[in-house]
């Protein structure tokens, strides 16, 4: 496949604008000298190049997708339509309060319904992503304490079976990170957290489910180990699809939370963006949220700056049009969807776990939540053949591989979430092509390292692109 | 009402006892919920609706927005023209619903059309290096900030005539690294480099610099970056992307850091978002860029490809170690931008940012005509400055101005406002504007 910049031919263009209808500028600017050098082609040559780099890029349309951690559910059209209206793509972030009230109602409405499910008091819509809502949610953990004298609190406790986001956010937000380990049954040893929440503890950070796809009997401990240490409890909602509408954040213990809009309520991936990661939090930390408050004034919503704010964390109020997407389909699944999607993705996860649990050893053979996780660990000691291995041989019988090597804390790992947009002939298919790659990998696994055999690249050399990097097209001068 | 759960409640029923679960509650209770933490139901969350409810619902909402027919405020965010062929290409649903390529063999598509983008961001900048792109312009100043720290440089000089929401992101950020943020002050419109000469240090980790500034206008970004370089500090320069087809490229003027908001390439107002962060850095700095690069190599086969790259910097790999904790590189927005760079070029780019240029003079003059006056007398791009006579001035003149379905400059405080004009304001537009601000100020 030709990059743009092999298809262009010099001249090459097409006009989009007219030429102004007002005199020149004066050349007054220090110009640019270097050579711009874009593509030059032709609107054609560049709709033919677009289309044949969607034709090697896998989106949910084009099979099942069933990514532990990332929940792939279906991304309705509808919600596509809604963030496409011209009220919405076409407003200035700063016109005037009074000309914005759709937006702003969109906001407070989402709002209002992401507390609802959270069992938060205050959102904010301003963080962009997942990992930009935990350094949101540690930064206001990081104000409270600093404004009660307890700045001495340098600590955050993380599970050692967390997303790495958790400890990155945690080091960006200027604490310490001190691993939890994980007991034998996936959830977190609370001997060992008893033993390392003291004076200098800000919070816990957790997702229940957690990583493996277990809900941790022992959360309510866990939380109130951790307030009477005098910490917060962040509460990390990637797995939120678990249990929304069934359990609330708010309700075991937890002080602040994110939300991923992109995963859990339905907003397209993108291909890695954009996202949007709100964030919630009980009364006593609202001081603290970033940006502007949306209130309601003389009959009408307004933004209002808390003076208290830790600041902003992205220049504008939110990555609205990924909220308009999220309202849509709240407002679509509603009430009982809500808990009805919760609760496919339990079942769908259990029944794809159970068709597979003779073959494929489980990190866990107790009932899961929304995803769970396979080990080839023995797979790998007895013939060679790794979870890599087994995940190129899926790409073979047309289904993306489950998330491989996460959590880091089951070796040889694979993790599957199927989420509740899945029919059961789907995971019944999909079974099917897990238990016979595994036949396969079994029965001949010289042949295992050399799967994919169908697609056009095989096995990419990842230790080349990273020891001599080459990320950009060399250009002629 | 809506669902997208698909299986019918018999198909549910036999699946649950494929399971060993004797209905929903039981599920719920082996895979270990407390039974009373459990919801009897939401009251919050309204009953669903059918998807032409919601559609009528959300156009409600859309309704109750003004979108003005002329628009003359950019501070950050700029209505340019989208070719159609971009929301096309980017309403594609094998771009819009992938994941992260973490599979190269099932997305080189993806792959290949980040690598696109990096030799674009590249290209605009004159940098060696780009990443694949980060949530927004502010965020990728703090990013750079953090890039150019280490242990004994830590403190940040951020020029007064940064945008000040890029300067409050930046200052967010340091709270959370508990580093240092000091305010150079402007003069007449533009940094003020005898200031910045005095304030920079032996702890000072950058210095940060918008090229066009806030306020507009042509900063020596080349003279900033020599005095941050003399003092052993970098320099980070936050640029206009449809600006640099005509000015001076941050690499030319020396910086070791160029971000900046990609929204003008492509993306929609939005009411502010989602929009695009590109970063890009000298070959030096390249391993210290955060976030996710896409990097070409040879499969099993000796075939060309793509892969992410350099993950060792990453959150995955990292954790607490990472150069930062972002996940996201905003693609489908940066294929957005990569879309509608190839499609433009660099004549139609040119275009663009020469149209702008004429189309903000031309409204500066005729507003002075109409009587506002001048607040800086300086090169600039595509905003300007300019003074009424007080505050109840300005919101007159906005309110007449709404009238017209015209969104006017920005209100500044102290009489000042910031107004830009781009490529899509016809001459007719830019006229009726005066013509209302005369009519206001001779009342």
């Amino acid at each position: 496949m030709k990059t743009i910049f092999e298809e262009s031919v010099p001249g090459r263009k097409t006009d989009y604008i007219p030429e102004p209808d007002v005199p020149a500028a004066p050349a007054d600017l220090a110009p640019r000298e270097r050579k711009l050098r874009l593509p030059e082609v032709s609107e054609v040559q560049a709709d033919r190049h677009y289309t044949a780099l969607a034709k090697e890029t896998r989106g949910v349309n084009g099979g099942f997708y069933p990514l532990g951690s990332c929940t792939m559910k279906y991304n309705p059209p509808a919600a596509e339509r809604a963030a496409a209206l011209p009220g919405f793509t076409g407003v200035h972030p700063l016109q005037e309060d009074g000309t914005v009230q759709g937006c702003l109602e969109v906001m407070t409405l989402t709002e209002k319904m992401l507390a609802e499910i959270t069992g938060m008091d205050f959102i904010t819509l301003q963080p962009a992503a997942g990992a930009h809502g935990e350094f949101t949610g540690l930064l206001l953990i990081k104000a409270w304490h600093r404004a009660a004298g307890e700045g001495q609190r340098t600590k955050i406790l993380v599970p050692d079976s967390a997303h790495g986001t958790n400890p990155a956010s945690a080091a960006m937000a200027g604490f310490e990170v001190v691993n939890i380990p994980s007991d034998e049954n996936g959830c977190v040893d609370t001997a060992e957290l008893k033993k390392r929440a003291g004076p200098d503890t800000a919070g816990l950070m957790l997702t229940n489910p957690n990583t493996v796809g277990l809900f941790d009997p022992n959360i309510e401990e866990i939380t109130r180990i951790v307030h009477d240490a005098g910490g917060l409890n962040y509460y990390d909602g990637a797995n939120l699809n678990a249990i929304m509408g069934v359990v609330r954040p708010g309700d075991m213990g937890f002080d602040v939370v994110h939300l991923n809009l992109h995963k859990t309520f339905a907003a397209p991936h993108g291909g890695g963006g954009p996202g949007s990661g709100p964030v919630g939090c009980k009364a006593f930390l609202a001081d603290f949220l970033p940006g502007t408050r949306i209130s309601e004034e003389d009959g009408g919503l307004c933004r209002r700056e808390a003076p208290a704010r830790v600041g902003d964390v992205r220049s504008f109020g939110s990555n609205f049009l990924v909220v308009v997407k999220a309202l849509a389909y709240i407002l679509s699944i509603g009430r009982e969807g809500v808990r009805e999607t919760a609760a496919g993705a339990v079942l769908n996860a259990n029944y794809l776990m159970h068709r597979l649990r003779d073959a494929y050893p489980m990190a866990f053979d107790v009932p899961c939540m929304h995803e769970f996780v396979m080990t080839l660990e023995k797979l790998k000691e007895e013939t060679g053949v790794s979870a890599l291995d087994i995940a190129k041989g899926l790409i073979d019988r047309g289904i993306h591989p489950p998330t491989m090597y996460f959590p880091l804390i089951v070796h040889e790992a694979l993790m599957a979430e199927p989420t509740e947009t899945e029919t059961r002939e789907t995971l019944d298919e999909a079974a099917e092509a897990f238990l016979e790659v595994l036949e396969d990998a079994k029965a001949h696994p010289e042949e295992a390292h050399l799967k994919p055999l169908t697609t056009r690249i095989r096995r990419p050399d990842e230790v080349k692109a990273a020891r001599k990097p080459v990320i950009r097209y060399d250009l002629p001068d | 009402m809506g669902t997208y759960v698909p299986d019918t409640q018999g198909e549910q029923r036999e699946m649950l006892g494929a399971c060993g679960f004797r209905d929903f509650g039981d599920m719920y209770a082996k895979a270990g919920i407390p039974e009373k933490l459990m919801l009897r139901t939401l009251p919050g969350i309204p009953e669903g609706m059918s998807e032409m409810e919601v559609g009528r619902r959300m156009e409600g909402l859309a309704r109750k927005n003004r979108v003005y027919g002329a628009v003359f405020r950019g501070a950050g965010a700029y209505r340019h023209y989208i070719p159609a062929i971009v929301g096309e290409v980017c309403g594609k649903e094998e771009f819009r619903t992938a994941y992260t390529p973490y599979q190269a063999e099932l997305s080189q598509g993806l792959l290949q059309s980040i690598f696109e983008y990096q030799t674009d961001i590249c290209e605009l900048t004159g940098m060696a290096a780009s990443n694949a792109g980060v949530y927004d312009g502010a965020t990728a100043a703090a990013e750079a900030c953090e890039m150019c720290r280490d242990k004994k440089r830590r403190r940040v000089l951020i020029s007064a005539a940064v945008d000040p929401k890029t300067a409050s992101v930046v200052r967010t950020y340091a709270f959370g690294r508990d580093a240092e943020t000091v305010t150079v002050p402007e003069r007449d419109g533009v940094t003020d480099q005898d200031a910045l000469e005095k304030l920079i240090g032996e702890d000072t980790a950058c210095v940060l610099i918008q090229q066009p500034n806030f306020f507009g206008c042509e900063e020596d970004t080349a003279r900033a970056a020599e005095i941050a370089h003399r003092a052993g500090a970098k320099a980070v320069v936050i640029c206009n992307p449809i600006s640099l087809a005509v000015m001076k490229t941050p690499g030319e003027a020396g910086a070791d850091v160029a971000v900046g908001e990609g929204q003008p390439l492509g993306i929609p107002l939005s009411f502010g978002g989602p929009y695009l962060g590109f970063m890009a850095a000298d070959e030096k700095m390249m391993r210290r860029l955060p976030g996710r690069i896409v990097g070409e190599t040879t499969d099993m086969n000796g075939e060309r490809c793509y892969v992410l790259t350099m993950q060792a910097r990453e959150q995955h790999i990292r954790r607490e170690k990472a150069s930062s904790n972002i996940c996201s590189n905003e693609a489908l927005c940066a294929l957005t931008a990569s879309v509608y760079l190839s499609v433009m070029g660099p004549e139609g780019l040119k275009k663009v940012a020469l149209s702008c240029r004429a189309k903000a003079h031309y409204l500066r003059e005729r507003l002075a005509e109409a009587g506002l006056e001048k607040v800086h007398v300086r090169p600039f791009f595509h905003e300007f400055v300019m003074k009424a006579p007080d505050e109840g001035k300005v919101r007159a003149i906005l309110g007449a101005l709404d009238r017209e379905d015209i969104l006017g400059g920005l209100p500044l405080g102290d009489g000042k406002m910031l107004w830009c004009a781009t490529e899509t304001e016809p001459r007719g537009s830019m006229d009726r504007a005066a013509a209302v601000v005369k009519e206001v100020l001779a009342r």
